[in-house]
């Protein structure tokens, strides 16, 4: 339990570093081996970053204590983790059954800082740890509820649907065309939602892979409609970076103002709730 | 019951339109290739109906004399086959897959009816024939034609890297 709180803590440094740097400035992302297998059975592997460039392991490994990985009957599966480099954290999922498989690193929980005797401390964790995790004499208790989801998606043989539900928490795409049947030349079309509910007006921003190897970001923007629906098309084959934020995303700002000290925080405080989605979508060529 | 009704359509179909069941002979050429390491391609010949639906898969070569069973692995580099039918056509199948082709030619012949080649609907279709190689490219060809043929008629067409000549001959 204590290393594992500590790894919890450790792991939040380089997040909280992200928090307070522009929130664009880096991207996580889980980049797969491939998206469309075949075979009876496969073996998928996967790399976890966060960086600049796309796909690029150039600024810190993405955590994995956030792996959650869906299968095609609806069910956890789980991943052979092999390390966390300095760059970059790879992991194995062995694809045992025909279909569809979501892979993500998605957090549900709540992230901020209090002042202990006259030291700040940074806590993050779930809503509910919060009430115990935090010391009874913390004041200035200053926590924005944050939901996030990065992801990807893998099919083996014919594509199903049952890893593509909604988990009507936060801000989650369910696909309107399959993630593994996307080609060039084609609409694909993705519906947006936060807490289960249609998500319109948000930014999307799709930025293709390879930015190395070309001068412009080349990022296209796009809003959801009134139900939360997006319809790209790419042109050019590869793997793209698609991600979602709020409009006007109420940024966390200011303590909990005059919180007593040791009240527990009761559902979001002031300053709004942070949201993000990214997902890694590989175009085939037509 | 149904299984009367259904017996009886069949039936009136097959005595309706004996003269109609048409034929197709597809012939495949794959070019000898000067590269360091040559693996034969995979390869599969399906039609596509007007709407760019996969009607049926009419042949498939892969390694499925695979020891490990692996070779159904790279049968998704057969990109397009594997999107519009081979993803959920269950390999080996009977009459459609066999082992990969040397460089040279080979011929399928199929008769309208008898499996892979169901009963066409008249209206416009494209022979489709895909090849991707280890360590090498992808190649499709399409030769459009229209069913049933008025007469018999030899369509042709070419790729040029991975796939030779392609003709698709058909009778009525």
């Amino acid at each position: 339990m204590k290393s594992a709180l500590l790894r919890r803590i450790a792991l939040s440094l380089p997040l909280l570093a992200l928090a307070a740097a522009p929130a664009d400035a880096h991207r996580r992302w889980l980049l797969p081996s491939a998206t469309v297998l075949s075979g009876e059975s496969e073996t998928l592997t996967v790399d976890a970053a966060v960086s600049n460039g796309l796909f690029y392991f150039e600024h810190v490994a993405a955590g994995l204590e956030d792996l959650t990985i869906t299968g095609p009957d609806g069910k956890p599966v789980a991943a052979n983790i092999i390390g966390k480099g300095a760059y970059r954290s790879t992991f194995d999922v062995p694809l045992k059954q025909q279909g569809t498989y979501r892979v993500a690193l998605a957090s549900d929980g709540v992230f901020g800082a209090y002042m202990l005797n006259g030291e700040r401390k940074r806590w993050r964790g779930s809503a509910a740890e919060a009430k115990t995790a935090i010391p009874a004499g913390a004041t200035d208790i200053q926590l924005t509820p944050v939901s996030s989801r990065v992801e990807t998606f893998v099919t083996l043989g014919a594509p199903n649907d049952a890893a593509l539900a909604a988990t009507g928490r936060g801000l989650e795409m369910v696909p309107v065309t399959h993630p593994n049947d996307l080609v060039t030349g084609e609409d694909a079309q993705f519906s947006f939602l936060i807490d289960g509910k249609p998500a319109a007006g948000l930014d999307i921003e799709v930025t293709a892979g390879g930015t190395r190897y070309r001068d412009e970001a080349g990022t296209r923007h796009f809003t959801t409609d009134a139900d939360g629906l997006v319809t790209v098309r790419a042109d050019a084959p590869g793997f793209y970076y698609l991600e979602a934020s709020p409009a006007g995303e109420a940024r966390p700002e200011g303590p909990m103002a005059g919180a007593p000290a040791g009240e527990r925080p009761q559902g979001p405080p002031p300053g709004g709730r942070r949201l993000s989605y990214a997902a890694v979508l590989e175009f085939l060529p037509s | 019951m149904r299984i009367t009704a259904a017996f009886a359509v069949t039936a009136t179909a097959l005595v309706a339109s004996p003269a109609l069941a048409g034929e197709m002979t597809v012939n495949v050429t794959i070019p000898r290739l000067k590269v360091a390491e040559y693996h034969s391609p995979y390869t599969a010949i399906w039609i596509e109906n007007a709407a760019g639906k996969a009607v049926t898969t009419l042949d498939v070569r892969y390694e499925l004399d695979n020891a490990k069973g692996e070779g159904k692995k790279w049968l998704a580099d057969l990109r397009t086959w594997w999107r519009r039918a081979g993803r959920s056509l269950d390999v080996p199948a009977a009459g459609v897959t066999g082992p990969t082709q040397p460089p040279g030619s080979f011929n399928r012949s199929f008769r309208e009816g008898t499996r892979p080649l169901p009963k066409l609907a008249p209206g416009q279709y494209k022979l489709m024939v895909e090849a991707a190689r280890e360590v090498g490219g992808r190649e499709t060809v399409a030769i459009p034609f229209s069913w049933p043929p008025a007469k018999p008629a030899t369509l042709r067409a070419s790729g040029s890297a991975e796939l030779g000549a392609v003709t698709l001959s058909v009778k009525p």
